[in-house]
């Protein structure tokens, strides 16, 4: 590909049909969950441009999101490395090291100012630089350089996006997030310990195609992807409604799918898409896999209690009657189901967000 | 004065890691390992239910995903004596297992490939003679010229673009590079495989665990019960699922794996005289047939090998306050009685202190503390965990698969034993290890499925799952092979809380600094064993005896704790 040249007509020069290219089209605009209508937008937005400049930042983190991208099935990561960005600098990937790879970002920066990605990956350290340095720089020195230069910054996972488990009490090294430290740009938030992979890629992909950040919630998550509960969307629903709920691991209730709350599932507090968009592929998520949603894309949840304890529900009259229905059972489940049916809609409407500490202190 | 060569960040590993070498002429004299990141997991695990430490043991890292997760519930349930169901080993046997053989295949083709493949020189490939060393090598099915073709194609406007991404700046054009084209191009091919290869054998995490990365696990069992009448747990479908991935692992491992470590291999057969370190291996030995309590049971058998004797394995107790021990005489913590000693991770205890240079820096000051990861030492030596150690461990110990498969690959590459203990020998361990656990695989299903047949669909032992049926005082250690060594976690619980815990991982024995008496740890040791560098600018050579470990480094680095407070002395039953 020239300079010049439009991916697009990369694309058609390597042989992809104009038919091809369309179907992945109308593959993303299904996975952002766009009309049809939308398709040939798409098609002429990523004809038209030049891959743009990614550069990836790691900071306090454990690999998980990067490994997360890995698992993405559509785009995939050969998709978006080869034919819609350019993933200038990534610690996990590029085959450049030490001063190679540092000139390699250094590059990226001056060739792309004002235009790059910049995603985040991991909490900053702030009470010592010598906390977490990369090439000899401090984590804070190198994403203030990096994000005078970037278009937007994309925080993926829940560390960059809100702390994380560095910041989990008593945060030994004064982990922050990155909007923590960064104020004056675009950030969206791609929260989640990991993030779904094709959240991760779905998140870049609307940016490539549209050139602008979706539309966000007031913790800057994409609508798209964090605007419903786990719990509202969770085919275990139904057996919540009706007071159904799996008493302990491996019991009949357990055995027969029905509601995990009792077990400390933190579904109806917790807004993300793993009950829809599910992982690896749609093969599970965790609540069908048989284990209790740990709420892992919502703010300072490793500081929610206990994983297995029982969370009341998110509207705000009721948490006593919640917290009751955990230890009367079926019945109180039952007259919970129909309560919240009333007031389900008011809390959507408002996408209020009531933390787990919150709930804590109602009790 | 000598020439100091630093590689920081080394990249294509797990985590933040510098070398820095110290040169006598063009070769390595002296070499420095230094973890340059600190979060302090283990602090922040203190106060919380045990039940819940899994999720943050297992966030230490995400690419090891779930193999500090399953070494925390095996802590408490060791600290609580809480037996776990049949079903529920063989299904943490697959989920280990399928991490061995995901990790290990992404590590040779995402992490370590680049060292030994160069990249652009597949475009000079000639796509049928490309097709003809394929087919020479293995009946893998894709290998016609026109997917090689493709392939070259793929490359080349890519390469064209004037964007090279994460492929910019490779140490391209390197002598140090072997391969002719057509291998390369064969290896790069492979490369984009793997990557759609694995997310489809990572399904195999997600069935069980629900999701992967980071699946989850339970104390007492596993969350995923067993029931051919429900839509909503392990099934007839989903069992057949798990089938499908064993023999998609299997396939891979045996046509593409094994058969391009060899052909590969057999370019750089001088790397089997360089890199080889400590000659000294440790293994806690790991997937029990018949539980943790019976180490009789394990496939993988624990012990130490020391200065090369395969014919005595010591054993090893981790109990032994003189056995294991970490020291911090190179590291940015405090002892408080003073650096120099040496302490059991019953008693141990870690006090923050960075005292290396302001950042930006350009150099560290080796003499003193450099380094964020402690230095593990058994009975005072240094060891080296991981895939060669295992492997040396089941020839030694008489498995009969290890064995062949040791010699078969010693005559194929037509190499001497000696070349076991190298770089080489390390990056091939690696792989044989890989297929030893993919084939194990088949035989953990196959249990499995026997014993639903039989009538036991039992997944979790509720027995002890109250915290109010423990005693007010437990405490126990949770040992396993992860895929980059032995590994264990150490526990105590008071009035159902957690009191401490303690970590010594992997990658701590391997990356972890001098200790007080001047030993070097396994990178270290490897990387002054035999290294010149053709071009201190482009230092190939540390890179791939450094990746030959496979680092992991947010795994190695140990606990912070910056209030200075004593750790309570552990004890196992």
């Amino acid at each position: 590909m020239s300079k010049d040249e439009t991916l697009g007509e990369a694309l058609r020069r390597q042989g992809v049909t104009r038919r091809g290219f369309l179907k992945f089209c109308a593959a993303t605009a299904s996975m952002m969950a766009l009309p049809p209508s939308m398709v040939p937008v798409i098609a002429a937005a990523l004809e038209s441009a030049r891959r743009p400049s990614v550069i990836w930042l790691s900071f306090q983190e454990c690999t998980g999101c990067t490994e997360s991208l890995t698992r993405s099935h559509s785009p995939t990561v050969e998709g978006l490395i080869f034919d819609s960005i350019s993933l200038d600098y990534h610690h996990t990937l590029q085959a450049a090291s030490g001063s190679a790879a540092e000139a390699a970002r250094e590059t990226a920066m001056e060739e792309n100012h004002g235009k790059y990605i910049l995603v985040v990956d991991g909490s900053i350290p702030t009470d010592n630089p010598g906390y977490s340095t990369i090439a000899g720089i401090s984590n804070r020195d190198m994403l203030e350089e990096a994000a005078k230069g970037a278009a937007a910054i994309v925080s993926v996972g829940t560390c960059a996006a809100f702390g994380g488990i560095p910041a989990a009490k008593p945060n030994p090294t004064g982990a922050v997030s990155v909007s923590d430290l960064v104020h004056d740009k675009p950030i969206i938030n791609v929260p989640g310990c990991p993030p779904i992979p094709v959240v991760i890629t779905g998140v870049l992909a609307h940016y490539l195609t549209f050139g602008t950040i979706p539309e966000l919630d007031d913790l800057k998550r994409p609508k798209a992807y964090y605007g419903k509960s786990i719990h509202d969307r969770c085919y275990r629903r139904p057996f919540y409604d009706k007071g159904l709920f799996a008493e302990t691991f491996d019991d009949e209730g357990a055995r027969k799918g029905w509601c995990l709350y009792k077990l400390g599932c933190k579904g109806p507090t917790t807004y993300n898409a793993c009950a829809t968009v599910k992982w690896n592929e749609g093969t599970s998520f965790p609540i069908e896999s048989g284990h209790p949603c740990l709420g892992c894309s919502e703010p300072g949840f490793w500081d929610g209690g206990s994983f297995y304890s029982a969370i009341s529900t998110p509207t705000e009259d009721i948490p006593k009657a919640a917290v009751y229905a955990v230890g009367a059972g079926a019945a109180a489940g039952v007259a919970l189901g129909a309560m919240n049916r009333a007031k389900k809609q008011k809390s959507v409407d408002a996408h209020e967000k009531v933390t787990i500490d919150d709930l804590d202190k109602e009790k | 004065m000598s020439e100091r060569v630093v590689v920081d960040p080394i990249t294509r590993i797990e985590g933040h890691l510098r070398i820095e070498a110290k040169m006598d002429g063009d070769r390595i004299a002296e070499a420095y390992s230094a973890g340059t990141m600190v979060r302090g997991i283990e602090v922040i695990l203190r106060g919380r239910d045990p039940r819940d430490a899994w999720a943050f043991a297992q966030r230490i890292c995400g690419v090891c995903t779930l193999v500090h997760g399953l070494a925390s519930i095996r802590s408490v349930e060791n600290a609580l004596n809480y037996p776990i169901p049949p079903n529920a080993q063989l299904i943490r046997n697959l989920m280990n297992g399928a991490q061995y053989v995901h990790d290990h295949v992404m590590h040779f083709y995402h992490l370590h490939a680049l060292d030994w493949v160069d990249v652009v020189s597949a475009l000079k490939a000639d796509p049928k003679a490309t097709s003809e060393l394929a087919q020479s090598i293995s009946s893998y099915s894709k290998s016609s010229p026109g997917y090689f073709s493709d392939i070259q194609k793929k490359v080349k406007t890519f390469v064209e673009s004037g964007q090279l991404g994460i492929f910019a700046n490779g140490y391209w054009g390197h002598p140090a590079y072997k391969l002719p084209p057509e291998a390369n191009l064969m290896a790069v091919a492979h490369y984009l495989e793997a990557l759609s290869w694995q997310r489809d054998v990572a399904k195999l995490h997600a069935i069980f665990g629900g999701k992967n990365p980071h699946p989850n696990f339970l104390v007492g069992g596993v969350a995923c019960p067993i029931d051919l009448n429900s839509d909503s747990a392990i099934n007839a479908k989903r069992l057949a699922q798990v089938q499908e991935i064993i023999n998609k692992m299997q396939m891979f491992v045996d046509q593409v794996y094994i058969p391009d470590l060899l052909a590969i291999a057999g370019f750089y057969k001088d790397w089997g005289a360089r890199g080889e370190g400590l000659g000294n291996f440790l293994t806690f030995g790991d997937f029990p047939e018949k539980g943790m309590d019976d180490p009789s049971s394990f496939l993988i058998p624990a012990g130490a090998i020391l200065n090369r004797d395969l014919s005595t394995i010591h054993d090893v107790d981790m109990n032994a306050a003189d056995e294991i021990q970490e020291y911090v005489s190179h590291s940015w913590y405090d002892y408080d009685a003073g650096k120099g000693q040496g302490l059991h991770p019953y008693d141990g205890e870690t006090n923050l202190n960075y005292s290396g240079p302001t950042p930006p820096y350009e150099q560290l000051d080796v003499e003193q503390s450099y380094s964020w990861l402690k230095s593990p030492r058994w009975k005072g030596n240094a060891m080296e965990v991981g895939p060669l150690a295992r492997v040396l461990m089941l020839y030694a110990s008489g498995n009969e698969q290890a064995k062949e498969l040791v010699n078969y690959t010693l005559s194929t590459l037509d190499v001497p034993v000696d070349a076991l203990f190298s770089t080489l020998g390390r990056t091939a361990a690696r792989g044989l290890e890989t297929k030893i656990i993919g084939d194990m695989m088949q035989t953990w299903h196959d249990n499995l499925v026997a014993n639903i047949k039989a009538g036991d669909t039992k997944t979790f032992n509720e027995q002890l799952w109250d915290p109010s049926t423990w005693p007010s005082e437990a405490r126990g250690v949770g040992f396993m092979e992860a895929p980059r060594g032995g590994l264990a976690h150490w526990i105590v619980i008071e009035n159902g809380t957690i009191k401490n815990y303690q970590a010594v991982v992997p990658s701590t024995w391997n990356a972890g600094p001098r200790d007080q008496n001047g030993q070097p740890g396994a990178y270290e040791a490897a990387l002054q064993d035999n290294h010149t560098l053709h071009d201190p600018k482009q230092p190939i050579e540390i890179l791939r005896t450094i990746h030959s470990f496979d680092p992991c480094i947010a795994c190695a680095v140990h606990v912070t704790d910056p209030d200075g407070e004593e750790l309570i002395k552990v004890k196992v039953r």
